[in-house]
Order: C-alpha cells, then sequence, then structure tokens
C-alpha cells in the first residue's frame, strides 16, 4: 500500500490540520496506523516508543469519544499522559489561553493534544508554543485525526481511497469533521458528494473540488461510502430547518436510501449520533455499517501520528 | 513669528492650486499662498523637491477610547498619532464608557483635547442615550458642547424610526447622521466575512448583504427626511450601488472607505491573525476592487480609518474571541500613497478631496483649504519615501495593526495645527529643516 517516494517521517512539528500534509504524508500515517493496530491486538498493548515523553491533553470541549482514544493511544505508546478538562478550571478564572498553556508549559510537557471551541485555536497555539500541537479538534475548521481514521477505515475494506465515490451528508456546515475528510479525500483522490439543507452549506465549497448537492439519490447513488456528520439539536435555533422531524423526512438516512448506493457500500459516522435525525437505527446498525470500527481505528491513528510527530524512532 | 514655506508643491482643490507656491503662515493662519512670496521678516523653510504641502488632513472616523478604555488609548496618545499620521483633525466616535451622549463628556473629550494640544479633536455624539437605540441624545445640547454628527457606531442605529427621527431632527442643525450599517440578525455572531475563507477556516460569516440591507434602509429614509446621512467604513460592492443610485436620485448621502478595505481581502484571514479581524471585516476580491473604483470616480467620498486601538493582551487570544477593530491613523497616509496614487488609481489632487476637503465639508468644520486667513493646518507630505511600518516607533498606545513590517512609498513629513509645528518625520527629508525652522 506504501508508495515509492513515501517519506519515513512527517515534515512538520504539528498536526494542525490535513490542510498541512502531502497525500505522501497521510499515507505514511495510515500505513504507520497498520503497524499500530496489530500492538492492539496484543495481549500487552504496549510498546515503548513514548517512554519518558510527556503529553498533555487538554480539552477545553466535553469530549468522550476522542479523548479516550488519545490517551489510550499514548498509553499504549509508553507516555506519561496528563489530561485537563479545562472547562472546569481556569478560563472559568477568566485565565487567557495564552496564560492556560504558558503555565502548562512552564512543567516541560514534549505534546498538547488540544481540543478548543475556536477555529484557529491549535494554530494560535503553536505560533506560542515550543510543544508539539496535535489538533483534536477545533472549532468548526479542521479534526484530522477524525478524517485520518475515517481515511484508515475506508482504506481497510475499499483498499484504496483514489476513484471511490464517498457521499458526506448532514451540518456541513458547522462540521471540522467535514473540512478535514474533504481536504484528505481530495488530497487521494477520491470523488466526493456533499449533500445537505442549503442552510447548512458552506459558501465555496465547490472550491474543495466537490460536488455540492440538495439532493440525498444524487450524492447516495453508486457511493461506495456514506458518511453521516451529526446534526446537532441547537441549530434550529439557528433557523437552518424547521424541524428534526423533517430533517429526518428529507435527508435522514434510510435502509431506502443506503439502497442506491453500491451492494458493498460502508455507512459511517463520526458520533455521536442522533438516531432518528440523521440517520436511521436500521442503518446504523446495519452490518454493512462501520461505525464502531472507526472508533477502534482512531486508537491506532492516533498511536501513528504522535509516533511519527515525536520523530518515528524507539519502535 | 512668520514661517515662509518654499518650494514645495501646494496641492488646494479648492482653491484650485496644483503647482510650485510658497506658502506664508503668520499668527496661526495661512497669511498667503502665491508664488516668490517676499521674506518678509519670516523665517524660511526651503522644502526639498517633491516635497507636497496640502490642507491638513481629518480623519472623521476614529476611536479614542477616553473616557472609559484609557488602556486602549487616550485622547493625548490618539491625537499624537493622528499629528504622526498626517492628520490634523480627527472626529471621535461616541462608544467610550460612558457614551459620549451628554454635554458634560463632550466637555471632557473637548478639554483633554486642549490639553494634549496636538490634532483637533471634534467629537460625535450618540444618536440614542447610551447608544441603546431607544430615545434620542440631547442632540441641540450636544451641538451647543461641539458635536460635529450624530452616531451609534459601533451599533447599527437600532430601529427605522429612531433612524428617522434622527434624520429629521439632526436634519435642522445640518448634522449628518453616521451609521453603522448592519442588521444585526444577518450578522448574528458571525467573526469574518462570509465566503471561502471564512468557511473554510471555521470562521462564522457576516454577510456582506447585512451592510447593503442596511445602507438600503438608510438611503430610503434620507430620501423621505431630507436629512443628511453618512455611511461609516463602507466595505462591498453592493453597498457602493446603492450609494450610487441613492446620490443618482439626489438624496444626502456620502460614505467613507478604510485603507485596509482597500488594501486587503478576505485571504488575509489564512492564519488567523486577529489583526485582521475587524468589523465590517476584510471582504472578497471583487468587494475591494470595486471600492478602489469608487474611489477613483467619485463616488466615494472619503477615506477614513475607522482607527480602533485594543489591547495587546485583548488581542492576543483565539480569533472568535478578538475584539474586533484595528489601529489605523498612522498608516492611512502611507497606504493610500502606495495603494491608490502610485499604482495610478487617484491623482493626488483626489487624495487630498478624500482626506481633507470632503470630510471638513461633510462634518462642516474648519479645513479643508489654504485660503488666505484660515487657520494654518498644514500636511506637508513626502510622496516618494520609503517607509517600513514600525509599530514598535508608533504613537498610539495600542499596536494592533497587520501592516507592521510593511515597506510602502509615501509619507509625512510633518503637520502643522494652527500655524504650530505638531509633528515632523526625522526620517523624511525636509523634516529636520521644518523641525529648526519652527523652532528659531
Amino acid at each position: 500500500m506504501s508508495t515509492t517516494n513515501e517519506p519515513a517521517t512527517l515534515r512538520g512539528k504539528h498536526l494542525l490540520g490535513i490542510a498541512d500534509l502531502t497525500p505522501e504524508e497521510i499515507v505514511l500515517i495510515l500505513d504507520t496506523a497498520d503497524a499500530m493496530k496489530e500492538v492492539g491486538s496484543r495481549a500487552i498493548k504496549k510498546v515503548p516508543a513514548l517512554r519518558g515523553r510527556t503529553v498533555v491533553n487538554l480539552f477545553f470541549e466535553p469530549s468522550t469519544r476522542t479523548r479516550t482514544s488519545f490517551e489510550i493511544a499514548e498509553k499504549r505508546l509508553s507516555a506519561d499522559t496528563l489530561n485537563l478538562a479545562v472547562a472546569s478550571s481556569s478560563v472559568v478564572k477568566g485565565e487567557s489561553l495564552a496564560d492556560t498553556v504558558h503555565n502548562i508549559e512552564a512543567m516541560s510537557p514534549d505534546m498538547i493534544v488540544m481540543r478548543h471551541a475556536s477555529s484557529g485555536a491549535c494554530e494560535f497555539l503553536s505560533r506560542i508554543c515550543k510543544s508539539r500541537i496535535v489538533n483534536a479538534g477545533d472549532g468548526m475548521h479542521e479534526h484530522p485525526t477524525q478524517a485520518l481514521l475515517d481515511a484508515y477505515t475506508i482504506r481497510s475494506h475499499k483498499g484504496r481511497i483514489a476513484g471511490l465515490k464517498v457521499a458526506i451528508l448532514g451540518d456541513l456546515l458547522h462540521s471540522r469533521v467535514l473540512r478535514s475528510n474533504l481536504l484528505l479525500l481530495r488530497k487521494l483522490g477520491a470523488e466526493v458528494w456533499v449533500c445537505g439543507p442549503p442552510t447548512l452549506m458552506p459558501p465555496g465549497i465547490e472550491r474543495y473540488g466537490v460536488h455540492p448537492t440538495t439532493s440525498v439519490d444524487d450524492a447516495v447513488r453508486d457511493a461506495d461510502v456514506v458518511m453521516m456528520l451529526r446534526i446537532q439539536l441547537e441549530r434550529m435555533q439557528g433557523l437552518f430547518f424547521p424541524s428534526l422531524r423533517e430533517y429526518f423526512s428529507v435527508f435522514g438516512m434510510t435502509p431506502e436510501r443506503v439502497a442506491l448506493a453500491t451492494p458493498d457500500a460502508i455507512i459511517m459516522h463520526p458520533g455521536p449520533m442522533n438516531r432518528g435525525v440523521e440517520i436511521d437505527s436500521a442503518v446504523a446498525d446495519a452490518p454493512n455499517s462501520v461505525i464502531l470500527e472507526q472508533v477502534s481505528n482512531g486508537v491506532a491513528v492516533r498511536m501513528a501520528v504522535l509516533y511519527l510527530l515525536a520523530g518515528g524512532s524507539e519502535a | 513669528m512668520a514661517i515662509l514655506l518654499k518650494h514645495a508643491r501646494v496641492v488646494d482643490p479648492r482653491n484650485g492650486r496644483d503647482g510650485e507656491f510658497d506658502v506664508r503662515i503668520d499668527n496661526g493662519v495661512v497669511a498667503a499662498v502665491g508664488k516668490g512670496l517676499p521674506v518678509d521678516g519670516a523665517t524660511v523653510i526651503a522644502l526639498p523637491a517633491g516635497t507636497v504641502i496640502t490642507p491638513g488632513l481629518i480623519d472623521m472616523h476614529v476611536h479614542l477610547r477616553e473616557p472609559g478604555q484609557e488602556h486602549k488609548e487616550t485622547i493625548a496618545t490618539g491625537a499624537a498619532a493622528a499629528v504622526a499620521g498626517g492628520f490634523t483633525a480627527v472626529a471621535c466616535m461616541p462608544n467610550t464608557d460612558p457614551v459620549n451622549d451628554h454635554a458634560a463628556i463632550t466637555d471632557l473629550i473637548k478639554l483633554k483635547a486642549r490639553e494634549a494640544g496636538l490634532a483637533r479633536v471634534y467629537p460625535i455624539g450618540a444618536v440614542s442615550r447610551g447608544s441603546k437605540g431607544e430615545q434620542l441624545t440631547e442632540i441641540a445640547e450636544l451641538r451647543q458642547a461641539g458635536c460635529v454628527a450624530l452616531s451609534d457606531d459601533g451599533r447599527p442605529v437600532a430601529t427605522s424610526l429612531l433612524m428617522r427621527r434622527a434624520l429629521e431632527y439632526a436634519g435642522m442643525f445640518g448634522m449628518p447622521i453616521i451609521d453603522h450599517c448592519e442588521d444585526p440578525s444577518l450578522k448574528g455572531d458571525g467573526v469574518a466575512h462570509e465566503g471561502y475563507h471564512a468557511a473554510r477556516l471555521g470562521l462564522r460569516g457576516i454577510p456582506g448583504e447585512a451592510e447593503e440591507l442596511w445602507i438600503e434602509r438608510d438611503i430610503t429614509l434620507a430620501g423621505m427626511t431630507h436629512g443628511i446621512f453618512h455611511v461609516a467604513h463602507m466595505s462591498t460592492a453592493g453597498s457602493l450601488r446603492a450609494v450610487r443610485n441613492g446620490k443618482s436620485r439626489g438624496i444626502r448621502v456620502t460614505t467613507e472607505v478604510a485603507p485596509h478595505h482597500f488594501v486587503l481581502t478576505d485571504e488575509a484571514l489564512e492564519g488567523y491573525d486577529t489583526n485582521v479581524k475587524m468589523n465590517p471585516p476584510l471582504r472578497s476580491d471583487i468587494d475591494r476592487d470595486a471600492l478602489i473604483a469608487g474611489l477613483a470616480d467619485g463616488s466615494i467620498d472619503v477615506i477614513a480609518t475607522d482607527h480602533a486601538p485594543h489591547h495587546r493582551d485583548e488581542k492576543h487570544v483565539e480569533f472568535d474571541r478578538a475584539p474586533f477593530g484595528i489601529t489605523g491613523l498612522e498608516t492611512c497616509v502611507s497606504l493610500t500613497f502606495d495603494r491608490l496614487v502610485h499604482r495610478g488609481v487617484i491623482p493626488l489632487r483626489r487624495m487630498v478631496e478624500l482626506l481633507s476637503v470632503n470630510p471638513s465639508a461633510i462634518l462642516r468644520v474648519p479645513g479643508g483649504s489654504l485660503s488666505e486667513g484660515v487657520p494654518a493646518d498644514i500636511t506637508i507630505l513626502a510622496p516618494d519615501l520609503a517607509v517600513t511600518v514600525d509599530v514598535a516607533a508608533m504613537k498610539s498606545r495600542s499596536k494592533n495593526t497587520p501592516f507592521g513590517g510593511w515597506t510602502l512609498r509615501g509619507g509625512i513629513v510633518g503637520t502643522i495645527v494652527g500655524g504650530e509645528l505638531k509633528y515632523a518625520n526625522s526620517l523624511a527629508p525636509g523634516g529636520d529643516a521644518l523641525a529648526a525652522g519652527f523652532a528659531r
């Protein structure tokens, strides 16, 4: 699966977004994740790659899945990890992000994994920090490890990314998962269709080289991958659509709609799901749903990212 | 003490002058402008060839932050930034803390400006008490105290009824209503121009139509009331169309554009520099090009900076948490020279109209000409001076500019207010001679 000119490591010091990665670097991460996945299948799920390194998981937004996934990945690499759910501490006392992070840096961590509600917060951090920064989701901007684990999951089922038709449906406007996925899938040569109500379509989305549509049928027809994005319940207040009920009737992924896709299409969702809003339970729990596999693969992919950022040594 | 400025090119559109003239300053006023004026006891200051003398520049849209936010700027530091930027006068917006909605606050601003003794400061009063959009301020009293216009800037004039009444009532004093045009519900919690770049970066958008709709409202009301409407910091092509249309119908509407809107576009958002966050936001290249065309063809009346100082701590945060606004007083002239004059968009005469003649006419304040007998408010410019924007050397208390380190062609030699030299640029040819001449 690896290309001949595959680099040995990543050029950048940080992982701020898919935008900064070359196709070769993306493939390197996915190939490395293959090796990491094997670690997770051992009886003793641990390698010494990050022994003696300190990783701080700095989460300014609630997160169960991503935070847990990073923590398990760090522990399997033998890093010393520290979890800070900052929403409940300094920020409430009025401390700025810069001050919070400078205080953490004073204790010499090697890496900071950050989730933050503000787009660009990780880039801001990378300008003021010495540590390596891993973006675990910044506002509506990027969620690179999610896109990498999605690509890993797609590749493990389809053997490739290039040439696949991928349909992404849901709240496109507010989704960092979408933005990272569009960049990654286009860099690796997939044909991407995005579908949602016009109120949730990001301006200029066609500049990503994708096909925007409001027709679920057009998006899903002959798709190899059908990916739903979460509809946040509070979007109704922004007048983006009239009701969850109507959203489901127009855009919800039902078995009938999935039937338009290729027979071996896979169903994906980054979670957390709203059953009966963007996805029917019959689709979420169907045999071709890989939603839980995405979660499992998340650990391997994050191990690969941390390992490669740390220099890829001491494997 | 009389001063005779010699050998400079005088650009004074109101008097139809553009050529080499001597300017005599005596007793704080322009005593004479002519060719080969006799020395007659004056101190002669010979300016280097290429130096330009213009009526004092006026920035009709600045935020001086005093009273209430002196950590960002004071009237004294803002006035120092003004003269360093070539401005002999500024008009300051009322969104201080408290809001300039009462004569006592206007008095305070005038007092602080007198104490500073640098640029002239013309206060702009609030349209509504506390700029809350409910009750009119005591407009006659504000005018008597020295307010030259009315605005709830920072916020739009909240309701159509309030705008109607303000236009009607202030119209009797010839005072313009300067509106920050923006439909609040369309703006929402947006932080950047709604378009590809904001979408890519995950920044919530402010559509250009939020501004355009509001301008259409205000033009309609200005037509209805025969009041005087001035559009603050206009930023889009659609807004310009609306203003042109209003002017063609004889409605009393004028407009200003800030340098950052004719220099930068929303592409500058890449990198999330909070010093490119302002409201209205940096727009698309189509909008920027339309504004440049409007500056060239005369449909835009004024260049005003919307000088909005913010403390470093306030800007050193996540993009969406940073306040809107950048400083502008000390970069305006260089940006205008470099991007408009030297690129052939506008001649120097038009630059003087945009920065001096028209703002003085709209605000009905002195200045805008070098007629004999007027107060000697004079800006001396070096059109070919190579300027590297040095943020650390700026006089403003705040340093929130995206133009730090930029190299631009065109700058200031000196600034004279009421016949007194308030600023001389030692980095410009003639700057030291100017300082020495006035010191004698």
